[in-house]
């Protein structure tokens, strides 16, 4: 077996007793990436100069017998949204190709005090906006298990690069399901913590009511480290949950004995892939046998989430990215007046998806159509969130699919943005809610695609979702299966 | 259809975005989908409730008010197209 196919937990064993060396692993993963990546496209930007300097100085530190930190030398991705000061940045947009962040993203500050080793930017749907990567304003990232197939997204880069080992560990952001989809359709575990757990300072907005960052990792055990790392109350978000962050490695127990477990029947959705509804269901078999009762329950707003979440969403876009006007960063492109020139500026270089966005958001937040369309949404989120606090005075955690279907080919969906949106069903309401939402790996479809099952949990109350996640995956292998990629086996 | 041909115009001016005459009927049928498909919401009474803008229940955030230090001009100014003597450079925006 090689390096790169461990999970960091074990690497970091493997590093502290001087098994391996964290030069060796960075390089491993690196030949893995000349291996594959011409295939897999999950990088915009590779820091392999950097990322050898970062080896070295963890191995000096091991070889003077100082202690490490848990992700000290191991090497990971960070998706390109998220500021990398020194480091291009370009959330896959043309209008920030040229982007270098003065300054680091909170999470990177976090980081680097643990001093992993950064391999580089992942790719994505442009500014996060889309479920398969495809809307990348420079090329498409193809998922490890079938190059002809998305990764989903929009953190498809960093699912991919986790699936295809060349990374061990990523972070990613998740708006409406863009850290759990691609967890899933690439067979990797995913995390969005609870809203607010992770502070968003320098993480290039979308909407910023709904995103959150988390990790994407080979286990569960690594998501709980990692999350140990980046959470945390920051006063440079001032939506940062000011919430104690627990141990979150102390939730990783093999316990779900007289767990409650929901099932909404809702997200049991006609149309639903059958290898999808066999594969969740045979998972969730596998609670009840570990001692877990599970009960059916109504989630009865959840038809209503897709449109809610597609008016609130690209309403705070329409906001948020107006930033974007060719004067104090990123691209211009010149025109006869200041009005012609941020109008150029970003007809040019924002993608149909982001204008797409853009114009629904403005749309809904215009005089005449806002109390119907963008306050109407605002009022029926409420009443998805009820939806959830109800369930939750009866039972502990909710499972459900990740998505209603395995990756989709490259292509499929691309020419139909609505049907694009109803892939969002089983993933959009917890952002609405801020619930935290784990994938993990449960199995494959007949062709061979990974299916992920998805934990939900209440508010602040990741250990729970940590644990039953654990405890399920001590009963399998299926995250410990490697891609096979263009007949390169790992 | 919902969109006319006025809408996109004035959508795309609050934007600040041009759309190509040639595009126009691919915008228009596609946000015309996209708003017939959420008219679905309507039929939600939500009378007695109200908006929800926020996950968690958080209200007025405050702190000190403090002097701390921030990003230097130069750092600010590292990504502008066009820059002179320290500040950003825009075409002229008053008439002379």
């Amino acid at each position: 077996m090689r390096l790169f196919e461990q999970p960091a937990h074990v690497l970091h064993d493997m590093l502290v007793k001087k098994e391996i060396t964290s030069a060796e692993l960075t390089q491993d993963v690196l030949a893995r990436m000349d291996e594959v990546e011409g295939d897999v496209k999950a990088y915009l930007h590779v820091t392999k100069e950097a990322a050898l300097v970062q080896a070295k100085a963890a191995d000096e530190k091991i070889a003077r017998g100082d202690a490490i930190a848990f992700l000290e030398g191991i090497p990971c991705a960070i998706k390109d949204n998220i500021c990398t000061k020194g480091v291009p940045t370009t959330c896959a947009s043309k209008i920030l190709e040229h982007f270098v962040p003065p300054y680091d993203a909170t999470v990177m500050t976090k980081l680097e005090k643990e001093h992993p080793v950064m391999l580089g930017k992942t790719n994505m749907d442009e500014f996060a906006m889309g479920g398969s990567t495809e809307n990348s304003g420079f090329y498409p990232t193809h998922n490890p298990w079938d190059t002809d197939c998305v990764p989903g997204g929009s953190s498809g880069g960093s699912a991919a690069a986790v699936a295809a080992g060349t990374a061990i560990w990523a972070l990613g952001s998740d708006t409406g399901g863009s850290i759990r989809q691609p967890a899933s359709f690439c067979g990797v575990v995913g995390m969005k913590p609870t809203y607010g757990r992770v502070s968003r300072y320098g993480l290039v907005a979308y909407a910023s009511s709904l995103d959150q960052i988390g990790p994407i990792a080979r286990d569960v055990t690594d998501c709980a480290h990692i999350l140990n790392v980046i959470a945390g109350h920051d006063e440079m978000d001032s939506t940062s949950a000011d919430a104690a962050v627990p141990d979150f490695t102390k939730a990783l127990k093999e316990d779900v004995k007289g767990l409650k477990i929901g099932l909404p029947k809702e997200y049991f959705v006609k149309g639903m892939d059958a290898d999808v509804e066999k594969t969740v269901r045979a998972a969730i078999d596998k609670f009840k046998e570990l001692g877990a009762e599970v009960v059916e329950i109504s989630l009865p707003h959840t038809d209503y989430a897709i449109s809610t979440y597609y008016l609130i969403a690209p309403a705070e876009a329409a906001t948020n990215l107006e930033r974007y006007d060719g004067i104090s960063y990123g691209e211009r492109v010149n025109g006869a007046d200041v009005v012609e020139l941020m109008t150029n500026t970003r007809s040019e270089k924002f993608g149909e998806e982001v204008k797409r966005r853009i114009m629904i958001g403005n749309y809904a937040l215009s005089a005449g159509y806002y109390d119907a369309y963008y306050l109407k949404a605002l009022k029926v989120r409420t009443l998805v969130q009820q939806d959830f606090t109800e369930a939750f005075e009866k039972v502990d955690v909710i499972m459900a699919p990740t998505a209603p279907t395995p990756a989709f080919r490259i292509g499929e969906l691309v020419s139909d943005p609505l049907q694009m949106y109803l892939q969002d069903i089983c993933t959009v309401p917890l952002n609405l809610a801020g619930l935290p939402g784990i994938s993990v790996p449960c199995g494959f479809s007949s062709k061979g695609m990974p299916i992920g099952l998805q934990i939900i949990g209440k508010a602040l109350d990741e250990e729970t979702i940590l644990r039953a996640a654990y405890t399920y995956e001590q009963t399998q292998d299926f995250h410990t299966k490697m891609a096979s990629i263009g007949g390169k086996n790992a | 259809m919902k969109v006319t041909k006025k809408d996109l115009d004035n959508v795309a001016v609050l934007s600040r975005l041009s759309i190509p005459e040639e595009q126009a009927d691919k915008y228009m049928g596609q946000m015309d989908a996209f708003l017939t498909y959420v008219e679905n919401l309507s039929g939600v009474d939500t009378e007695q409730v109200q908006p929800t803008t926020y996950a968690l229940p958080m209200q007025n955030v405050f702190r000190e008010d403090v002097v701390k230090p921030s990003l230097d001009r130069e750092a600010a100014l590292s990504n502008a197209p066009l820059k002179e003597d320290g500040y950003f450079k825009v075409p002229r925006v008053l008439e002379e």
